[in-house]
């Protein structure tokens, strides 16, 4: 019994051309690996443009204040459970503005995470702003017995193209401030 | 012929010319799985020799890396190379295998499971090789740290901003002795124990590619490594965001998304891509025939369709039914794929016994039973007229031989050319019939895993039941091919026909006067 390949090689078809073919779909396979593994090259700045990366954490106010609790309150639970203030845990939702050049670039409304929405924030948003001077604002209300901004945040800032500036923020120094950032 | 749609007939083209110059045992289209474990070997070998060099931490990861790639560019440079290209090598090929599944249908039905997991397990490879980019922290490192942090982010049990850490500087050398861990260990444990799942229904997993297939990548890769070595972008630099980046398409091509949707909108795109294709076996769902019957009374117990289930679907206990044998078999429906190999293992499907009543055997196909399959042979051999009668045998998953039927050719189609015992061939010649002509998938590619095989192991006597001695080679004739290749098949015949004619002629005029029978 003979057994015949599924495709006859043929008679020209010798052992120096089959070869050559292999050599072709190996460089075809590590040209396709190659390119992929590089090429196309991904965009993801235009030309001349920068980031403002807003970032930070926060705990922000609580939404009600502490408050002593009546008499007829306090009747009305265990005895055990009977403290003379409630206060709740719920925190106000967080409301970040950042201007430039006096534009809306991004306005962020973060609720306050957790069960009982009594966790801090955590903030990171990205803006690509063209390179260049520009006035930075950056206003935050954290507080839902405030009208209006709680925080607010002016500078003049100077980006080059591809740089990145950091706005953080830290309520106990003050609210926000530009980061400088490592460079690793 | 049949209707063959398109995206199979491209990728049966594309399987003859690398038969053309590869051979049928060195097809890399018949070895992706091996070939995808080949370069694993080789990024875990590569991968080693790196992280002798390699410093997890913050400052001098890049320096090390950079260091291996230029200062040390002959021996750890040519392995960060082989490292990165093996990589998407692997991916390539990972990705080649889905399609192949796909355009050959191998998906659905009792594939379903193999489907269903390899496509979380192609997932575990895409971010074992994104913690890897992390590692040389460099400009696209410090990129895909910052995008994955984003995607992390967003997910509903995520409560602080992990993306925080690569902006604010509070990075430190920790977070590299935890990448270490991850893309050292962590990962590639998580994904070996993903492709045991992935192949936990097939028996004889191959994982070794043929050594000349090896070879030839591994000089191609080393070739490739030499010609265009790997090479970082600039250092990691918080002040910064690269305009430009050289993204490794294999691996990082979804990052691109959050430029255009939120984290969780590219969540949501990628997990419904992810559930769509694990959910492509079931769309539509294809029917898996009638599982094998076990019966007893004529069962020995010698494990052979145990041992040649391509699906791991029969086992062996001790025997309940008193008989003097020691075991039994077992098959389980859920796993059995209806190949019908099992009925070609059993010695008890020999055509020669019970020859005037029902045959019948250890195992058999309900719907296509062995005794259907003589009675097929019997009805063939009492119908074939002319001086060359052929009989035709082949499987329902390859070329489309019904057309050859005519006056001196009769066709037997079967589950799978495995569920074929030896004896039939020799029951048919032994009948009077010229010839066999035995078809099937191509060779090295059979539906059913290994029917081909375990055919050539029967012919040649290294595999049970074999075919004896006495059944005549020369008219018995292998020709493997798929759909598309019907023309080569009438050619096949032909020659076949041409062969039994002086065959028929030679014993006519040793024998004279006795036709041949």
């Amino acid at each position: 019994m003979k057994q015949k390949p599924v495709i006859s090689l043929g008679k020209l078809m010798n052992k120096v051309l089959r070869y050559t073919l292999q050599v072709f779909n190996y460089t075809l396979f590590m040209a396709i690996v190659w390119y992929f593994s590089i090429q196309p090259p991904y965009r993801q700045l235009e030309e001349g443009q920068a980031v403002v990366t807003l970032s930070f954490s926060h705990a922000a106010e609580l939404r009600e204040a502490c408050r002593r609790m009546s008499q007829e309150e306090l009747l009305k639970l265990p005895p055990n459970m009977r403290l003379p203030t409630s206060c709740p845990r719920e925190r106000s939702p967080v409301t970040v503005e950042l201007f430039l050049d006096k534009k809306l670039m991004t306005r962020q409304v973060v609720e306050a995470p957790g069960l009982h929405q009594d966790q801090g924030i955590d903030m990171f948003h990205r803006i690509k702003v063209p390179a260049g001077d520009h006035k930075l604002r950056v206003s935050m209300n954290d507080d839902v017995k405030v009208e209006g901004p709680t925080y607010r945040f002016e500078k003049d800032i100077t980006l080059q193209p591809e740089e990145q500036v950091l706005v953080d923020f830290n309520a106990n120094s003050g609210g926000f401030y530009i980061n400088i950032l490592p460079k690793r | 012929m049949s209707y063959i749609n398109p995206i199979k007939r491209v990728y049966l083209a594309i399987e003859a010319w690398f038969n053309l110059s590869f051979g049928s045992a060195w097809n890399p289209l018949y070895n992706l799985g091996t070939l995808a474990f080949f370069f694993f070997w080789v990024v875990l070998i590569s991968g080693l020799y790196l992280f002798i060099f390699f410093d997890t931490s913050l400052s001098g990861a890049y320096a090390s890396v950079e260091y291996m790639t230029h200062d040390q560019w002959y021996a750890a440079g040519v392995m960060r190379s082989l490292h990165r290209y093996a990589s998407d090598a692997a991916i390539v090929t990972i990705m080649l295998h889905m399609f192949r599944e796909f355009a050959l249908d191998r998906y659905r039905g009792f594939r379903w499971f193999s489907w269903f997991t390899g496509v979380p397990t192609l997932w575990m490879v895409i971010t074992l090789g994104i913690t890897g980019y992390w590692l040389v922290w460099d400009e696209l490192g410090l990129y895909v740290a910052m995008l994955s942090s984003q995607l992390v982010d967003a997910l509903p049990f995520m409560n602080s901003a992990m993306a925080r850490n690569f902006v604010g500087g509070q990075l430190t050398d920790r977070f590299f002795t935890l990448m270490a861990f991850l893309h050292l260990l962590g990962q590639p444990l998580f994904l070996v124990f993903a492709i045991w799942i992935h192949v936990k229904r097939l028996s004889f997993v191959e994982i070794t590619a043929p050594i000349g297939l090896s070879m030839g990548s591994f000089i191609a890769l080393l070739a490739l490594s030499l010609a265009a070595p790997a090479v970082s972008h600039g250092p990691a630099d918080m002040e910064k965001v690269t305009a430009v980046l050289n993204l490794d398409w294999f691996y990082l091509a979804v990052y691109p998304l959050l430029d255009y949707f939120t984290a969780g909108q590219t969540w949501m795109i990628t997990l419904g891509i992810t559930f769509f294709m694990m959910i492509m076996p079931w769309l539509p769902p294809k029917k898996t025939g009638h599982a094998a019957e076990v019966h007893l009374d004529h069962c020995n117990g010698c494990e052979q369709c145990a041992d040649d289930c391509p699906f791991d679907a029969i086992s062996v206990q001790a025997r309940t039914d008193g008989a003097r044998y020691e075991n039994e078999v077992v098959v389980h429906p859920n796993l059995c794929a209806a190949c019908g190999i099992c009925v070609g293992s059993c010695p008890s499907s020999n055509p020669f016994r019970q020859k005037n009543e029902q045959l019948e055997t250890g195992i058999d196909m309900p719907q296509f039973p062995i005794n259907d399959i003589r009675e097929r042979i019997n009805k063939a051999v009492s119908e074939l007229l002319g001086d060359t009668r052929i009989i035709v045998i082949g499987c329902d998953n390859a070329l489309d031989f019904a057309g050859l039927e005519s006056s001196d050719i009769k066709v037997l189609s079967l589950y799978c050319i495995g569920m074929m015992p030896p004896t039939i061939v020799e029951y048919a010649l032994q009948k009077g019939v010229d010839g066999v002509l035995i078809t099937g998938c191509r060779t090295g590619d059979c539906y059913y895993r290994y029917g081909n095989k375990w055919m050539d192991q029967r012919f040649d006597g290294s595999r049970r039941p074999i075919l004896r001695g006495r059944a005549d080679r020369d008219r018995i004739k292998v020709f493997r091919a798929a759909e598309t290749d019907c023309k080569n098949l009438r050619s096949e015949v032909a020659d076949f026909r041409k062969q039994l004619q002086k065959l028929n002629e030679a014993e006519t005029s040793n024998q004279p006067g006795q036709a041949h029978e």
